[in-house]
């Protein structure tokens, strides 16, 4: 089976080949088939590529495929090589698995669209990108993948370039991506330049000896390593594409901005894990970015009323977490969280699809309300989905959340600074998260009779991946359950013969103090349990039962007056000492910080680009005898340096 | 072949793919005077490139000088000649159908191109400073017609004046340079000039402000042939005013000949001179920079792409401030790889320029991934290898390019170089933006694409993707072409 | 200094007497200006037009032919002299050299450079 890791990554191709060659001229039947069967049939080699390296002992599970030597120059040597180890294997699960699931779903999507062959040679070439960047077995054929990932999320944002807003944010995902991108070719540079290769496992195996741990060289590479990483998985301060990038078809938030792209940052830190432990410094900066970002962008999801940027932001503040959990150098549990969150986060994504494509393309949550009765397959699906980012006990981002919080407050590399960050990043994620459900689904229903005349479920090829990823968003946590309730990790004993030494390390540092660490360990998981309910209580008060009581104030106006006043008055509590000041602060970063500053930063770049140019363009008059002036000042300078260079 | 050993001996082996060329360019302007020769004349203008292009190949290998030491045989050279051997056939092709439009269809179109190519082999064949200087005459006289090609069209007039005017200006100066080199070296000959350089240099007296001088204006002089700021000024207005075909020629073959004449002089036979690599560090810096800010407010694509071809003369010019066998056969592979990309682009702009009244303005690729999807497809290669994404020939070009200068410790001057090629990317995708995603304003007229020029696109879209995923083959013909150089 | 002293005054005086003689020039002649008097003087015969024209680009052309046929003239004198040690291979080069100067000329000469319309 090893001998066929070609295919996977090849198949997409062949989709994309086939769709984008033949663009307009194949039926939609045979487009949607082609699109599909081709990641459908990649998702079956990967599987049994899976099974196949699980066969192998522990310590030799790795399959390595080299087509052939696409660079040998004096000592850079590069091969087109893929390389599966459990790391790739868990990605390409991912990838495939949640990719085919989404093209089955934009076959109802996008059934409508005048482009349909377009959209999915696009998603095909995406899927292809994004098998070989996690395949790539040196750091050249990854950025390959990782180019290629950054153009098809440019094409794809800008999918609908007839409308101006949805073409900007491509462009602006663009010149952000390769901001970053700038990053991690320094990063990549500096790395061959010292070790001499660009193989992963080379550059693993020599780093020890090539690197002071803890030298400046190290963390410096680390460091522009992880600038690109903020660039692609949209973390502080290169996340403002994402929001923007909810311009795209939502089957493609879903795909690229929440399960798959964004996480290439995440993937990218894991992979080179052995690099980030020889520099404490970097991992301290990762940590603290990711700790950051995820509350950050939780308190600017607070205050959006787009349902599409509320799950930007919780996807923003989502990869916070992962970063943290690679910061505090438990790369399994970042992971293991990209793994859940791609599930519920695709989940959420495209439920919200189904509840835009029943809104008639509406995205504000304003307008929306009381389509419980009316989608009964999305809603309970999205319910699923949240119970389970909010880290509700039993679903499975309550396991990748808890272990990431765990490791941030045990690790050797953590602090408890940091688990308060994640702590309370937690409890607004339940609020926002729930806050979005009751505004959807429950209450009156607010939309326009125009509207409201074409609300449906969405057909069976839309339902059945969101039931397919409900139930994966339930079970998905098992493989990974903590030490404290008697299971066994299996996801990070799957990890383990990747990563460099802090999960041996982890493992020890627990048994050395058991009986401290266990009972903490309860604590501060019932505490963030504790936290989380409690928000979902606030929601549920704020945004379902005072309505309700808002709603009935005119006809008793008369009556309970001070009952209500009294209410009232609660509601103004809440509002003036928690709501009021979150969301003027969460304004105040979005539109002062967000927008003003750092958009305001970059858009003060590209002008100033602009204006030099525009300075430079009048030299250029079209008069000979100016050009010739300039022509003998430069004679001038260059005859003078080197005159007076000579003596 | 024997090898050529005797120095002074005259030795035509050494300059059949000249001769070749030169014979082919008199019998076209020869049996232009007869109406019924017109036809063929493409023809024998492909023919004779090809031919020479084989009688080129036949020297790779041998090494060896003769004329009095004024023509030097060596594999660097012969890559070189293929280079442009390789541009004039492309342009051949480009000019077909574009000329028979305009009313441009005369057969000194052929034979000047010709010339100018032979001219570019000679530069490309000698280490003599007067030879050199003869090659560069041959080669841009051509040009200087070749600019003002289309008489009725005021702009095209405009270009050929403007060019000759500041070519004889710069060609001045660098007659300048080579009489004070002779000056102070007593030869002429290379070589010889590296040889006597270690006493010159240390000389104390008036004679080392002579050779340093010396060198500053050959510096100058050739740096207008390759467009290096500050001695660009001319070049977007020549480009924009020259018909498109030329144009390409221009943007290529002849910035290839100065950079395989500065190579060889600068960093092959002058590598002592400390200040070189200083002046060098500048004006790759400057090149780079100001071609790509003065490329972002472009609005016509000619234009544009004129000052993007100064840009990449800059990153070239990277190169050669490294110095060392790396950098140079990288520079080598990245003036093979411009070659195809940029003569692509321009391929494209040539298509679009048959319709009337067409005048390459971004405005006018409107609407083209409609009409012509293979077109805009392939315009969209062209336009990703310029700015140096994979899986295309430009990425490999600049990662050399810019890996070389880290391996050598020139980190600043790769930081600025790759944040010169982000900045890029911002005009290239706006090429790529128009003709995909802009609004179409009225009806888009259909371009004629004829065979000719399908051929030229297959080839130069065949060069880009080929040397992006198979590019060791022409790694080592560059690394084997400097193998040797002193 | 005092070299460079004598070198001052004797500019100053020089400058001095000139202006003296205008002056005195100025004061002693008649004043009486017609526009005769400020027409250019070209032997004796009245300018037409300016001086700074557009030639006619044939010139050029002619030009540049001349200068071709000078030049092959400044070749075949040192041909000429040594032609006696140089032998029959010189005979062909020089041979093959104005073969192609003529074939210039033919060229020329069709394409109508020489006719003057």
């Amino acid at each position: 089976m090893a001998e066929y890791l070609f295919l996977v990554p090849l198949l997409p191709l062949i989709g994309f080949l086939i769709n984008g060659l033949l663009i307009g001229r194949l039926p939609r039947s045979v487009v949607s088939a082609v699109a599909c069967g081709s990641v459908g049939l990649s998702l079956i080699v990967a599987i049994m590529l899976f099974f196949d390296l699980k066969a192998l002992p522990a310590d030799a599970r790795l399959i390595e495929q080299t087509l052939f030597t696409w660079i040998s120059a004096d000592i850079l040597h590069v091969n087109l090589a893929f390389m599966l180890d459990p790391l790739s294997a868990i990605m390409i699960l991912v990838v495939t698995g949640v990719g085919f699931l989404i093209h089955v779903y934009s076959v109802g999507y996008m059934a409508h669209d005048k482009c349909f062959g377009r959209y999915f040679a696009y998603l095909n070439l995406f899927t292809f990108s994004m098998l070989v960047l996690v395949l790539a077995d040196n750091f050249l054929l990854m950025f390959v993948g990782w180019e290629g990932v950054g153009l098809c999320s440019y094409l794809l944002i800008g999918f609908w370039y007839e409308k101006q807003s949805a073409s900007d944010a491509g462009k602006k995902a663009f010149i952000v991506n390769r901001i970053g991108d700038f990053g991690f070719l320094i990063g990549m540079f500096i790395i061959f330049w010292h070790v001499g290769s660009l193989d992963f496992a080379t550059v693993s195996q020599n780093a020890p000896m090539v690197f002071a741990a803890g030298g400046t060289v190290i963390t410096v590479a680390c460091l522009c390593l992880f600038v690109g990483a903020t660039g692609k998985s949209a973390q502080i301060p290169l996340y403002v594409w994402l929001p923007d990038a909810m311009e795209g078809p939502t089957p493609v938030s879903a795909l690229i901005h929440a399960a798959t792209m964004v996480t290439a940052g995440v993937y990218m830190i894991a992979r080179t894990n052995v690099l980030y432990m020889m520099a404490p410094d970097a991992l301290m900066v990762v940590a603290i970015v990711g700790a950051a970002t995820a509350l950050f962008a939780a308190t600017i999801g607070l205050a959006q009323n787009d349902i599409k940027r509320v799950l930007a932001y919780s996807t923003v503040s989502q990869l916070g977490y992962m970063f943290l959990a690679c910061g505090v150098a438990a790369f399994s549990a970042g992971i293991f969280h990209l793994m859940t969150h791609a599930f519920f986060k695709a989940l959420l994504f495209l439920g919200a699809g189904s509840v835009i494509h029943a809104m008639s393309d509406k995205q504000d949550m304003r307008e929306m309300g009381g389509l419980k009765k009316h989608l009964p397959i999305t809603f309970m699906t999205m319910l699923i989905a949240t119970l389970a980012i909010s880290g509700i006990p039993g679903f499975s981002g309550f396991f990748s959340k808890d272990e990431i919080l765990w490791k941030s407050f045990s690790s050797s590399h953590g602090h408890v600074a940091l688990w308060v960050l994640g702590f309370i990043t937690a409890g607004l994620t339940a609020f926002y998260m729930f806050r979005l459900i009751y505004l959807t689904f429950y209450g009156e229903e607010r939309m326009d009779a125009e509207t409201k005349k074409h609300i449906h479920e969405s057909p069976r090829t839309m339902t059945v991946p969101l039931m397919i990823l409900a139930v994966l968003s339930v079970i998905g946590g098992l493989v990974g359950m903590p030490h404290i309730f008697g299971a066994t990790n299996y996801f990070e004993e799957w990890l383990h013969p990747v990563m460099a030494g802090p999960p041996q390390e982890a493992a020890t540092h627990a048994l050395a103090s058991a009986g401290a660490n266990t009972s903490m360990e309860w604590i501060l998981m019932f505490a963030s349990v504790a936290l989380v309910l409690m928000a979902i209580y606030l929601a549920w008060y704020l945004y379902r039962k005072n309505t309700a009581a808002a709603g009935s104030l005119a006809d008793k106006l008369s009556g309970a007056r001070t009952t209500l006043a009294n209410k009232y008055y609660v509601d103004e509590f809440y509002g003036a000492v928690v709501i009021r000041p979150l969301i003027v602060f969460s304004l105040f970063l979005w539109k002062i910080v967000d927008v003003i500053i750092i958009d305001g930063f970059l858009n003060g770049l590209a002008s100033l680009w602009h204006d030099i140019s525009n300075a430079l363009r009048h030299a250029q008059s079209g008069r000979v005898r100016s050009y010739a002036t300039m022509f003998v000042f430069g004679v001038i300078l260059v005859v003078a340096y080197f005159v007076l260079g000579s003596n | 072949m024997v090898d050529y050993v005797s120095a002074l001996s005259i030795d035509f082996n050494l300059i059949w793919p000249e001769i070749a060329l030169l014979i082919g360019a008199s019998v076209i302007l020869l049996g232009s005077i007869s109406k019924s020769f017109r036809p063929v004349i493409p023809a024998v203008a492909l023919i004779s490139c090809i031919v020479a292009m084989l009688l080129a190949s036949q020297q790779w290998g041998h090494q060896g000088s003769g004329f009095a030491d004024m023509v030097t045989c060596d594999n660097f050279g012969v890559m070189f000649k293929q280079i442009f051997l390789i541009a004039s056939i492309v342009t051949l092709f480009l000019g077909f159908r574009y000329l028979k439009v305009k009313g441009l269809n005369r057969p000194e179109y052929y034979a000047l191109i010709l010339f100018s190519t032979a001219g570019m082999m000679v530069m490309a064949n000698t280490a003599d400073l007067v030879v050199m200087f003869l090659g560069l005459e041959i080669m841009s006289l051509p040009l200087y017609v070749l600019a003002g090609f289309n008489r009725r069209s005021l702009e095209s007039s405009e270009a050929g004046i403007k060019y000759f005017l500041m070519g004889a200006f710069a060609t001045a100066f660098l007659l300048m340079g080579i009489a004070f080199i002779y000056g102070a070296a007593e030869t002429t000959n290379l070589r010889r000039i590296v040889t006597n350089f270690s006493y010159i240099a240390y000389d104390y007296n008036s004679t080392a402000i002579y050779f340093y001088s010396g060198i500053a204006l050959t510096l100058i002089g050739f740096g207008f042939k390759i467009a290096a700021v500050p001695f660009h000024s001319w070049v977007p207005d020549v480009y924009q005013g020259a018909p498109t075909p030329v144009t390409a020629f221009f943007s290529v073959a002849p910035k290839a000949a100065g950079f395989a004449v500065m190579l060889r002089i600068f960093v092959f036979g002058l590598s002592g001179v400390e200040l070189l690599t200083t002046a060098f560090w500048v004006l790759a810096v400057l090149t780079m920079s100001v071609g790509n800010i003065l490329a972002l407010r472009q609005d016509n694509v000619k234009r544009m792409l004129a000052y993007s071809s100064i840009s990449h003369a800059g990153y070239i010019l990277v190169a050669m401030t490294v110095g060392g066998a790396d950098a140079v056969s990288s520079a080598i592979f990245y003036l093979v790889a411009y070659t195809m990309f940029n003569l692509g682009a321009f391929a494209v702009v040539t298509v679009m320029e048959t319709r009337s009244g067409c005048r390459s303005e971004f405005s006018e690729l409107t609407g083209l991934s409609k009409v012509h999807p293979y077109l805009a497809a392939i315009l969209a290669l062209f336009m990703f290898a310029l700015s140096g994404f994979p899986p295309t020939a430009g990425f490999l070009g600049k990662f050399y390019i810019f890996s070389a200068a880290v391996h050598k410790g020139f980190i600043w001057l790769a930081v600025i170089g790759v944040m010169n090629s982000f900045v890029s990317v911002y005009y290239y995708l706006r090429v790529i933006k128009t003709a995909y995603f802009d609004e179409v304003k009225g009806k888009v007229t259909p371009v004629v694409l004829s065979p000719t020029v399908i051929i030229a696109l297959i080839i130069t879209a065949l060069g880009t993707l080929g040397l992006g995923f198979f590019p060791q083959q022409l790694l080592e013909f560059s690394q084997a072409a400097i193998f040797g150089m002193p | 200094m005092s070299e460079y002293l004598s070198v001052l005054i004797f500019a100053v005086t020089g400058a001095a007497i000139v202006l003296f003689t205008f002056f005195i020039s100025k004061l002693i002649r008649p004043h009486n200006p017609y526009p005769e008097k400020g027409v250019t003087y070209e032997c004796a015969e009245d300018a037409i037009g300016d001086s700074w024209i557009r030639f006619n680009p044939r010139f050029y052309i002619f030009a540049l032919i001349f200068v071709i046929f000078d030049v092959e003239v400044i070749f075949l004198f040192p041909w000429a002299v040594a032609f006696g040690e140089l032998g029959l291979f010189a005979l062909v080069e020089m041979v093959i050299f104005i073969l192609i100067l003529f074939f210039g000329l033919f060229y020329a000469w069709k394409k109508g450079v020489l006719k003057w319309v």
